[in-house]
């Protein structure tokens, strides 16, 4: 019984997942600019890879436990690398969208339809140094 | 003798709908940061079906690939933000 219980949670995670992701994919192609793009782009890769990793996990420890097929040799191995890809995942991805936001900002790219920009007159590290 | 769940196939086939949106991205990008935040997305969703191709083809290394691939695919993607701003490495 609990067997099926597994296997309803799995799928759900994989739909929400590939939902996500392609999500993602759609939201690069509509959004009008780098920043927008950068907030589909990463969030909502970020939101999904932790519902698909995390099915597989599940998927793992479903065939640790109960001794089912699915994974046919070693499936604690199969959790522990899993979950250390998704920690790579959740450490790398938001670092990477900061610094990549914060270089768009530096190399001039201004947001769309922005009305205010903040940052605009902010000198950079390298300026009040001098 | 390679056999994959049809399950499997299908979130790969999914997955792969989304790279290519994002190549799309990539291709029409009007600015440099534009097609950066494309090829951040594709390192992410390949990350991703790595995983999922690991499980189908009941392969850990696949796993190991991936989780080496990400932090790769950071560090590059670091250089390369670093490159945009234009200051001292």
């Amino acid at each position: 019984m609990w067997d099926a219980v597994f296997d309803w949670i799995i799928y759900f995670f994989l739909i929400l997942g590939i939902f996500f992701n392609l999500l993602a994919g759609l939201g690069l192609l509509r959004f009008p600019d780098v920043y927008t793009r950068l907030h589909a782009g990463t969030k909502c890769t970020t939101f999904g890879s932790i519902f698909i990793i995390g099915s597989v996990i599940l998927i793992g420890l479903k065939a640790w436990i109960f001794n089912t097929p699915e994974v046919a040799n070693s499936p604690d191995v199969l959790v522990f690398h899993a979950a250390v890809a998704l920690v790579a995942i959740l450490l790398t991805n938001p670092t990477g969208a900061h610094a990549l936001a914060r270089a768009a900002h530096r190399s001039g790219v201004k947001p769309a339809k922005a009305v205010i920009d903040e940052l605009e007159n902010k000198p950079s590290k390298k300026e009040v140094k001098k | 003798m390679i056999q994959i769940e049809p399950v499997y196939l299908g979130v790969l086939g999914a997955l792969f709908l989304a790279i290519l949106m994002a190549i799309i991205r990539v291709i029409k990008g009007p600015t440099a940061p534009d097609r950066i935040v494309g090829l951040d997305t594709i390192n992410t969703i390949v990350i991703v079906s790595m995983v999922i191709f690991g499980l189908a083809v009941q392969s850990v290394i696949y796993i190991d690939v991936a989780i080496v691939y990400a932090f790769l695919s950071f560090i590059s993607t670091l250089f390369i933000a670093k490159y945009l701003e234009g200051g001292e490495f």
